[in-house]
């Protein structure tokens, strides 16, 4: 078994889970935290996208030791409980999402995006999201509601 | 019956209202609940599935004695083990959930391995001892015609006489074009979570878009009644058709594990073998002869359209009916021969995928028309419109429907004008013209998308809906959320039948305890059926609460009206609550069932003749595409879509519906190949060598624009339209702008054969062709373009 302890979302938590367990599964299944998802098992849909140490990760390619120590945002630790963040407010606005399975992946994408370029071309916006797939949408409104997102972010806009 | 006509909007969330997907919050914050996502229940068990490494084999020998042994190991489970009956076919029999004795194709599960946890099954796994003797397997479409091999007996659309009539014609084309399956590749892969209870229940959280199909499945499975199960939908993470009859042996799968185990069961297919073991879209192959006249009329058609069927019929003749009633499209074919093969073939099962074979009969006339052109040496679009369907006869379908709310020309004319197509045109030879390496293509799609069930059976909905004391409403029916926005869509019919706001209505998960004997949410009649129906059942207690407010006010109920949250009688008015109150105390029923049959359709499934479709949903695409002709490469530059949906339901869900099933459809066409090697193993079974559209893969420019004002002809939901499935097949517009780039490589003097998907292999070969065959022709070539 492997021990570890990590900030998620702000909050200090410990498990210990066999060497192999993946960093998505440690979120699913030891502490509850269903929003990332596993939609392909092998790095290649962005699902499972959390946020380590700043930077957007697939969390089921990490092994669940590789964090310890380190800070994770996951998609249940981007709204208060007043507010949805941003650029979550932004994607039930422009209607972004049809099953929503591969929303919590996105909108982290997403952030990890704005939180290192806050002013984002369309085509960045379209390489940074490159590696989630989504098989409802045709990405457009994903894409105008990053770049909303991203206005409101930058304090050019009004959030609504 | 007649439907309701208008819906006015002094509510909040009323029909016709762009409002946003009833879980769009949830869906942003990762509160939405798929069926992975459950709180676990103590005990839960995780399949591991043992599938079978050849494509045909027969089983001789099972041991599993070590393997039982293993760690955290509750039960391994076979064919054998079955109380009930091994067999979940939806429209035949004998389609078996575990291999008995014989293994069909290359992933097919044969045992259960029930576990502590999945990593523990799979170890398990790894001890258990199968005998396979290997037999040869059949693998293509050619194979099984040798040997006639066939998953039910093939059936033909005929009218008049195409031979005699392709004979005497003036002139004549023929010739041969494939299309490829399809994964569905739902984000969400398919799952099931089987909980035992008391006596023999059984309940099944499944990920499925057919609960009754389920329900039915697993009581046969385990030998129990149909009342014994409880099958429970609350939403999909993506489906696509890919959930229809493929989740059914999932889920019983699963209910097998907690039936003998006693204890939950869940399976969840890993995304590999979600690929290997659930069937794909249907490729087919065909063979067609046209013969027509000097303008291009054509008078005789015979198309063979030959599919893989893969190893059971499953809904095989479901999609083979409906590619044989879509291989018209928009187009008057006076003498017909289509004739459907569905081949018995070593290889998963084909299944049901969005456009149910429409797509694929489509394609076939689309080449025809274009072969057409291309010989004439006639733009494409006169060819097309010389042929659409029209009047004077010329408006009855090779299946003998008559097409009554034909809009296609109006429809394709002034998308052409909208995006100036002959500018357009004259840009792209332009191009063509200054460019060597480089060549661009550009096509209009035109599509008539029958809205039905072919099987008129199928065309029924349910609703059950009550009301509260306090005013709030309880909404169920029978269809599913997959992500298509039916429940937002049938709460803004309810919202609107009540005249109350939305915000009142609790939409809940589907229930095979509520609503009964279903049918698939399937073939885009989901808020069709459901709509209506739940829309009979508001109206019934709407009916009952009139009542009671006329009788307490001393007005004729007639006169009762619903308006803006607030019920009217005579001078008086009450809330919607307060009339609710009034009612329950009136002892009137505050709950109503609702029910709808689709009316004016018929099908003769031996004939193969009728009028299945309610009414057809049309629309248009003109698509420019990019080839490189040096690697083959291509990208789509621009599409311009006109779509019509009716008086939408939803127009910001509906633009949705558009837009995704028009990159899916492109997917389909452009980048998605399934490979599978020559012993039968499907060698693109994930995300790093099947490729679905990405972020990038979207035309840059990319206009949807929904056609106005134009209510559905027939009564159906506040004359709205089913939109599901017909965008899909405007996305042959990309495939055709490619055909186009690629006979300009031959001065557009051949007619190139263009397999689907237009991968950069087989675009290569296209031109190669072209170019081998344009330099054969007697006259020199003077240019390209
Ligand atoms: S589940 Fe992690 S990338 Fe697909
Ligand atoms: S919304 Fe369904 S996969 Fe993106």
């Amino acid at each position: 078994m492997t021990d570890v302890t990590l900030t998620i979302n702000g909050e200090e938590r410990s498990a210990s889970v066999p060497p192999e367990t993946s960093l998505l599964r440690l979120l699913r299944d030891e502490f509850f935290l269903t929003g990332s998802k596993l939609g392909c098992d092998v790095g290649d849909c962005g699902a499972c996208t959390v946020i380590v140490d700043g930077l957007p990760v697939n969390a089921c390619l990490m092994l669940a030791g590789q964090v310890d120590g380190r800070d994770v945002v996951t998609i249940e630790g981007l709204a208060t409980l007043e507010d949805l963040h941003p650029i979550q407010k932004a994607f039930e606005e422009f209607a972004s999402l049809q099953c929503g399975f591969c929303g919590p992946g996105v909108i982290i994408s997403a952030k990890g995006l704005l939180d290192r370029n806050p002013d984002p071309t369309k085509e960045e916006i379209k390489d940074a999201l490159s590696g989630n797939l989504c098989r409802c949408t045709g990405y457009t409104k994903m894409i105008e509601a990053v770049q909303d997102a991203a206005r409101i972010l930058r304090g050019e806009k009004e959030a609504a | 019956m007649s439907g309701p006509e208008t819906a006015t909007s002094d509510i909040v969330g009323a029909a016709h209202a762009r409002l946003r997907h009833d879980s769009a919050v949830k869906h942003v914050t990762g509160d939405a609940v798929y069926v992975d996502d459950m709180p676990p229940l103590p005990g839960t068990l995780e399949i591991f599935p043992v599938v079978s490494p050849h494509a045909h084999a027969t089983i001789v020998s099972v041991d599993i004695a070590e393997a039982l042994r293993a760690p955290g190991v509750a039960g391994i489970f076979g064919a054998g083990d079955i109380p009930g009956k091994n067999d979940i076919a939806p429209i035949f029999s004998d389609e078996p959930i575990l291999a008995d004795g014989l293994a069909e194709y290359a992933g097919q599960p044969v045992l259960i391995v029930a576990a502590d946890t999945y990593d523990l099954g799979r170890d398990a796994a790894r001890l258990i001892d199968i005998g396979y003797e290997v037999l040869d397997p059949v693998l293509t479409i050619d194979e099984a015609l040798e040997k006639g091999q066939f998953t039910y007996p093939p059936h033909s659309v005929v009218r008049g006489d195409a031979e005699g009539a392709i004979e005497a014609a003036p002139r004549r084309v023929s010739g041969e074009v494939s299309c490829g399956g399809q994964d569905h590749f739902y984000l969400e892969s398919q799952v099931a979570l089987a909980v035992p209870g008391e006596d023999r229940d059984i309940t099944v959280h499944a990920s499925t878009q057919h609960p009754t199909e389920v329900q039915r499945g697993v009581a046969h499975v385990l030998g129990i009644e149909i009342n014994d199960v409880l099958v429970e939908v609350r939403r999909m993470g993506g489906a696509f058709g890919g959930k229809e009859t493929q989740a059914t042996g999932i889920a019983a799968l699963a209910a097998l594990a907690a039936a003998l185990t006693g204890r939950p069961a869940k399976l969840r297919l890993r995304r590999d073998d979600d690929m290997i073991v659930t069937g794909k879209r249907h490729d087919y192959r065909f063979r067609y002869e046209a013969g027509f006249g000097e303008d291009g009329r054509l008078e005789g058609v015979k198309i063979e359209m030959a599919t893989r069927s893969g190893n059971v019929a499953d809904c095989s003749s479901g999609v083979m009916a409906r590619a044989l009633c879509h291989a018209d499209n928009c187009y008057y074919l006076p003498h017909v021969r289509f004739d459907g093969l569905p081949c018995k073939t070593n290889t998963v099962s084909a299944t049901a995928f969005r456009g149910f074979g429409g797509p694929q009969g489509m394609l076939a006339i689309e080449t025809v028309i274009e072969h057409v052109a291309a010989e004439l040496g006639k733009p494409v679009d006169d060819i097309r419109r010389i042929n659409y369907y029209g009047d004077g006869g010329r408006n009855v379908t090779p299946y003998g429907q008559t097409v009554k709310d034909n809009i296609i020309v109006e429809l394709t004319e002034r998308l052409m004008r909208e995006v100036d197509f002959e500018g357009r045109a004259r840009a792209v030879d332009d191009f063509n013209a200054a460019n060597a390496t480089l060549k661009k293509g550009i096509a209009l799609m035109p599509v008539k998308f029958g809205i039905s069930f072919n099987l008129p059976t199928l065309n029924q909905g349910g609703a059950l809906v009550h009301v509260y004391t306090d005013g709030s409403v309880h909404l169920n029916h029978g269809g599913t959320e997959m992500g298509q926005g039916l429940f937002v869509k049938v709460a803004q019919v309810v919202a609107s039948t009540f005249q109350i706001d939305i915000d009142r209505i609790k939409i809940s998960s589907t229930r095979t305890d509520k609503v009964p004997n279903t049918s698939a949410t399937a073939a885009s009649s989901g808020s069709d059926i459901n709509g209506m129906a739940a829309h009979i059942a508001a109206t019934e207690i709407k009916q009952r609460m009139a009542r009671a407010a006329a009788d307490h006010f001393g007005v004729e109920t007639g006169s009762v009206e619903f308006r803006a949250n607030r019920v009217y009688a005579g001078n008086e008015s009450i809330s919607f609550a307060e009339c609710a109150h009034l009612a329950w105390r009136a002892r009137e029923s505050l709950s109503a069932t609702g029910f709808y049959r689709t009316p004016d359709i018929s099908w003769d499934a031996k004939t193969m003749t009728g009028s299945p479709f309610y009414y057809y949903t049309y629309g248009a695409c003109i698509a420019e595409a990019v080839i490189d002709t040096l690697t083959g490469e291509s990208r789509v530059l621009k599409a311009d879509i006109l779509q019509d949906v009716g008086n939408s339901l939803n127009p910001a869900i509906d633009m949705g519906q558009i837009e995704g099933a028009f990159v899916q459809g492109m997917g389909w066409l452009t980048s998605e190949e399934l490979v599978w090697d020559e012993d039968g193993h499907l060698k693109t079974h994930g995300p790093s060598t099947y490729k679905i559209p990405g972020s990038r893969d979207v035309p840059p420019e990319f206009n949807v624009h929904i056609l106005e004002d134009a209510p559905n002809m027939v009564p159906t939901i506040f004359r709205s339209k089913a939109i599901g499935e017909p965008p899909l097949m405007l996305a042959i517009s990309v495939w055709l702008a490619i055909r186009d780039a690629v006979a300009r490589t031959g001065g557009r003097k051949v007619f190139p054969r263009l397999d689907a998907p237009a991968t950069p292999e087989a675009i290569l070969m296209a031109i190669e062709d072209v170019r081998e065959r344009a330099n054969q022709l007697p006259s020199p070539l003077t240019g390209e373009g």
